[in-house]
Order: C-alpha cells, then sequence, then structure tokens
C-alpha cells in the first residue's frame, strides 16, 4: 500500500510543480510539505497511524481558544443560536485576522473536568450548527471570510439532540456553506469526528495539522462495529487511514499545517504561528476569486470527491 | 370455592417458542402475522393485520412508484473500488461481491428517469440489503448523478432512503458523500428543480446527515427509524432514558422535522399530487 500511495503523492508533488498557476513561496512552502508527507508515508505502520490519533486527541494538545487567543486580534464571542439556546461547546465570533474582519467558528473542548462538562467535550448540540449558520449569514452579508476550526469526537449522541434535529442541522449547515459566496478556509487542529466536523468544514480550503485525525467513524467505534470488539482500536485506526498524509493522498485535504516537533502541545505558541500562517496565505489565495466563481470551486470540488470504477457493459447488462 | 380451569393441556401443546435469532423475514416483527411474498408484495410489502411496513427493495419500489414501463436506469454500470484496501474481517471487495450477488444490485442505490401518475421526474431509490444502504463514493456518485438528470430535464427528484449511514470501508471518502451529495442537490435547487424526500425505515446517520434533509418536502413512512444516531449508541453513550418512540417518524414530526408521515399504501397518489405542485408544465 505504501508503494502505491508513494506513488499517488509523488504524482500529486509532479502536478504541483508543473502548475503554472501556483507559484511564489507559498507553493514552494507546499511542495516542501508534500515532500515532507512523501517522505514520511513511505514508512506509516499501524502503531505510527494511531500515535496520530494519540496526539490528536492529547490532553494538552491546544484547543480553538488556545489558537484563537494567539492568532486573532479584537475578538469577540457571539453567543446563541437566536432560536433555543447557547451551545458552549462550538465558539463563534468575529476578529481581526492579518488586516482585515474574519468570522470565527471552532469546536471547544475542556480542559479541565468541569469545563469538559460544560464544553460537552467538544460535541455539539443542533444549536451549536445553527449558531454557526447565523454567523455564516452574518459574514456573507458584510463579505467577513471565515475561518472554521474542526476539533471534535462527533455531533453529540443524545436524546435531546435528536429531537432538536441533529441530522437535519449537519445537512443545512453544510448547504448554507455551499450557498456562501464570501472565502472559507477550515482546518482540523485535533479531531476530525465525522458528520459533526464536515457540518463546518464544506470549505474553499481545507487544511489540516499533521498529527490531527479525520474520519468517519473513531476508530474504536468502527473496531467495535466491524471487529466486533472496541479492543481492536489500534487495527481499526489503520484501516481507517485517518492521518493527514492518507487524507492528502485521498483528495480530502488541500494541505498538511506542520506542527512543532512532538506535537502542537509541546510548544502552543509555534503551533499557533505555524496555523496563522497557513490560514492567512490560504485566505490571500482565496481572495483573488470572485464570489461566484468561489462557490462553484468550492462545490466542484466536493462534487468531484470519491473513487469508483465503471463496470463493462456486459456486466452490467448480466445483472439485468 | 372452585377449582381453577385446568390449563395444562394448552401449556402442554404450546409451541415451543422460536430459538431463531432471526425470524422469517416474511413473519410480521409486530404482530407475528407470516405471509408469502405474493400476499406481501401485493399489498405494498405491508402488514395487513397491524400495518407494520417491511423493509422494500429498490426494484420492488420502483415497481410500486414509477408508471409501468416508464423507469430507465442510469449509471447502472458503476461499481465501487477499494481506495483503501480496506480489510476487516474480510476484505472489503469480497464484501462488495457478496452483496452483489446476493442483491443484485452494483450498489445500495438505484437511479433513473421515470413518470409517477404520468408526471415526469427523476427518481433516486436506495436499498437497505446491500450493505445495510450504506453510502460510499458510489452511491454519492449516482446521487448526485441523480440531482444532474433532473436538473437537466427541467424534471423533480424523488429520492427514497433507507440507510444505516455512511460505509465505513471507504473511511473519510465515504465521509466526503455527505457534502458531495449536499452540493449535488444545492445546484438542482439552484437550477430551479425541487426535491422530495421520502425517508424510509431505516435513514440515519450519513444519510439524514446529508441530502435526505435538505428536501424541498420531506416525508416518510410510519413507524421509521429517522435518527442521526441509533437508540442503541444513544443509550450505551449517555445512559438516558430514552422515550418509547425514540427516533420514529411519529417524534420526527412532533418535533417539526417533517412534512407528513405517508403510509405506504398512499405513497404513490401523495408523490403524484406533490409532483404536479412543483411541476414546471404549469408555469
Amino acid at each position: 500500500m505504501a508503494g502505491e500511495a508513494e506513488l499517488h503523492l509523488r504524482d500529486r508533488l509532479g502536478r504541483l510543480k508543473g502548475f503554472g498557476l501556483l507559484r511564489g513561496t507559498r507553493i514552494s512552502g507546499e511542495l516542501a510539505r508534500l515532500q515532507r508527507q512523501l517522505e514520511k508515508i513511505s514508512e506509516a505502520s499501524d502503531e505510527e497511524i494511531w500515535q496520530h490519533i494519540e496526539l490528536a486527541r492529547h490532553p494538552d494538545r491546544p484547543y480553538t481558544l488556545d489558537y484563537v487567543e494567539r492568532i486573532f486580534e479584537d475578538f469577540i464571542e457571539l453567543h446563541g443560536d437566536r432560536a433555543r439556546a447557547e451551545d458552549p461547546a462550538m465558539i463563534t465570533g468575529l476578529a481581526r485576522f492579518a488586516d482585515r474582519t474574519v468570522a470565527f467558528m471552532g469546536h471547544q473542548k475542556g480542559r479541565d473536568t468541569h469545563e469538559r462538562i460544560r464544553r460537552n467535550y467538544g460535541m455539539t448540540y443542533p444549536e451549536g450548527y445553527r449558531k454557526a449558520m447565523r454567523v455564516m449569514d452574518l459574514a456573507e452579508r458584510h463579505r467577513f471570510p471565515i475561518i472554521s476550526l474542526i476539533d471534535t469526537p462527533g455531533a453529540y449522541p443524545g436524546v435531546a439532540a435528536e429531537q432538536h434535529g441533529q441530522g437535519g442541522a449537519i445537512a443545512r449547515s453544510q448547504a448554507l456553506m455551499s450557498r456562501l459566496t464570501i472565502p472559507i478556509v477550515a482546518c482540523i487542529i485535533g479531531e476530525g469526528g465525522s458528520g459533526g466536523a464536515i457540518a463546518t468544514a464544506l470549505a474553499d480550503r481545507v487544511l489540516m495539522q499533521e498529527n490531527a485525525m479525520y474520519t468517519v467513524i473513531s476508530p474504536e467505534g468502527c473496531a467495535a462495529i466491524l471487529w466486533r470488539d472496541a479492543g481492536e482500536k489500534v487495527k481499526a485506526a489503520a484501516a481507517l487511514k485517518p492521518d493527514a498524509a492518507n487524507c492528502l493522498q485521498l483528495g480530502v485535504i488541500d494541505a498538511v499545517v506542520p506542527e512543532p516537533a512532538g506535537g502542537a502541545h509541546t510548544d502552543p505558541d509555534e503551533a499557533a504561528r505555524l496555523l496563522g500562517e497557513a490560514l492567512q496565505s490560504s485566505l490571500e489565495d482565496l481572495q483573488k476569486v470572485k464570489g461566484e466563481e468561489l462557490k462553484r470551486r468550492r462545490r466542484a470540488r466536493f462534487r468531484s470527491l470519491g473513487v469508483f470504477a465503471t463496470a463493462t457493459p456486459e456486466v452490467a447488462a448480466a445483472r439485468k | 370455592m372452585a377449582d381453577r380451569i385446568d390449563v395444562s393441556i394448552e401449556h402442554r401443546n404450546l409451541p415451543q417458542p422460536s430459538t431463531n435469532e432471526r425470524p422469517h423475514p416474511n413473519t410480521c416483527p409486530k404482530c407475528g402475522s407470516h405471509y408469502r411474498d405474493d400476499e406481501l408484495a401485493e399489498n405494498f410489502w405491508v402488514c395487513p393485520q397491524c400495518n407494520h411496513h417491511f423493509a422494500v427493495r429498490a426494484r420492488e419500489r420502483i415497481k410500486q412508484l414509477a408508471d409501468e414501463g416508464t423507469f430507465q436506469e442510469e449509471a447502472a454500470e458503476l461499481r465501487s473500488e477499494d481506495p483503501l484496501e480496506f480489510f476487516d474481517l474480510k476484505p472489503y471487495p469480497e464484501r462488495l461481491a457478496a452483496a452483489e450477488v446476493a442483491t443484485g444490485l452494483g450498489d445500495a442505490i438505484v437511479i433513473g428517469r421515470a413518470a409517477v401518475e404520468r408526471v415526469p421526474c427523476e427518481l433516486a431509490v436506495m436499498d437497505f440489503q446491500f450493505m445495510g444502504g450504506s453510502m460510499g463514493s458510489v452511491v454519492g456518485e449516482k446521487f448526485a448523478r441523480a440531482c444532474e438528470s433532473a436538473a437537466e430535464r427541467r424534471v423533480p427528484l424523488v429520492s427514497i432512503t433507507a440507510s444505516g449511514g455512511a460505509r465505513m470501508q471507504e473511511g473519510i471518502l465515504s465521509l466526503m458523500q455527505l457534502p458531495k451529495t449536499v452540493c449535488a442537490v444545492e445546484d438542482l435547487k439552484d437550477s430551479g428543480g425541487a426535491m422530495i424526500s421520502v425517508m424510509a425505515h431505516p435513514t440515519t446517520a450519513g444519510v439524514i446527515a446529508s441530502f435526505a434533509s435538505l428536501g424541498d418536502v420531506i416525508i416518510a413512512e410510519p413507524g421509521s427509524l429517522l435518527a442521526f444516531t441509533g437508540p442503541r449508541v444513544v443509550q450505551q453513550t449517555t445512559r438516558e432514558k430514552l422515550p418509547e418512540d425514540f427516533g420514529l417518524a411519529e417524534s420526527n414530526i412532533r418535533f417539526g422535522h417533517l412534512d407528513a408521515i405517508v403510509g405506504r399504501r398512499d405513497l404513490r397518489p401523495y408523490i403524484g399530487r406533490v409532483l404536479r405542485l412543483f411541476s414546471r408544465d404549469g408555469r
């Protein structure tokens, strides 16, 4: 597998190098990053993939608000979905970033037990997505670009969350993002857990930190269903390939944001600087593109995701 | 005082309680009545005794809804690949092959052009028998093509869902089918097209968190489970006491997530009526 993944990445690297539109230092940064990923992917084992998961969930890993205070100026938090409740698992607000006003949203986990409970471990209720949607509307009206940070084990699986329409809220949040004509940059900074993550990740640029994970189901959940044993989580994680290198290779993310050696928690200031840089360069690229064109490209980007084959007409006919 | 009536003879002749873990598929799980295939087919796969809605296969559903001879399948040739080389207890390609043999379908959705009550439309019908109706790259692609076909022909799209969610074996790519199908629906809506979403049992996780919830009109079959997270996982994770009707269509309509609950026997005329309302011929 590593051999094939390597080929894909080399191919991508080759295309990037030959792509006339991509130029300047930022692109060489991108190339260097891809190169580094290439070096990594050729040797990723089950245990190494599991290490990414452990780092993504590390209790000292910087959370959304740690980045907010380091990256933004004049941040004001906006509370409440204007309909039913305030969801502390989702932070939204406005801030100054690189000389412009941006709208911001991000999942927030808690650092100590008390805060973890208050933030519901970063697991959003439908109200959290509706709050994000309200801020998206506000951003669209004022032409503020959107920055969305993703760090959630998943949308909250509770009775009230279901009754308040968890599935519909996730669907409608994505639908709204596909309609916006302002630049949107998303970055997975820890756990990108399934529907809870994609609800606010339908962006023009999807970035991912080096040690973050992005997955359709938690390795534990996958192991419980397919292996019928949650203890097989390391195997399940390796099979799901939720690490940044694999996500890049599959075309799910556009770039990997490097972290300080040892993981973001070893040096949150440096991690924030690297993240800020990546967000800024992505926003600058996107702001050259007109709104309707941004929207068209954003939809085309997601429309193209997936891998499938075409059966021969004989096979198709034999089945009928 | 009279002696109690001796019922030992009834007890002695009581049939053994079934030890089968999986009862016969034609035995009604609600009332225990048993039917032949043709009896159920005649009755739209609804229990004549207690109105329980049995699962309907995609082709059978199309037969129930589309005017005879109008259905033309599209994108039948698409097949799943194995981009992650996923291997749990079995390799993914083996599961796919087994599902194709068992169901006669290329994947968990069938799409095509059709007419319902003489109104032309596009149909996208999921089949729960194919790997739990899970949504991988092929389901996402075929659904997106159904949206495009509907937009091109300026007809409404009728989607009928039955799915356990995203297909784990395709990892993150299966999660990407959520935004993919959402974008396809939004393109259809931008073109002036309408989408009617019919949620059948069960419509859960990745499918309810994407296109199924985006219908201009959303209807559900009675008794169907429509939830982002199913009752077992909610119970295990939260230890909450679940209401009796947790996640069911009847609960969803009370909380405002559905336009109507329509029994299967009335589904075709109901869809016909909605299609006429959205038809662009009269405008």
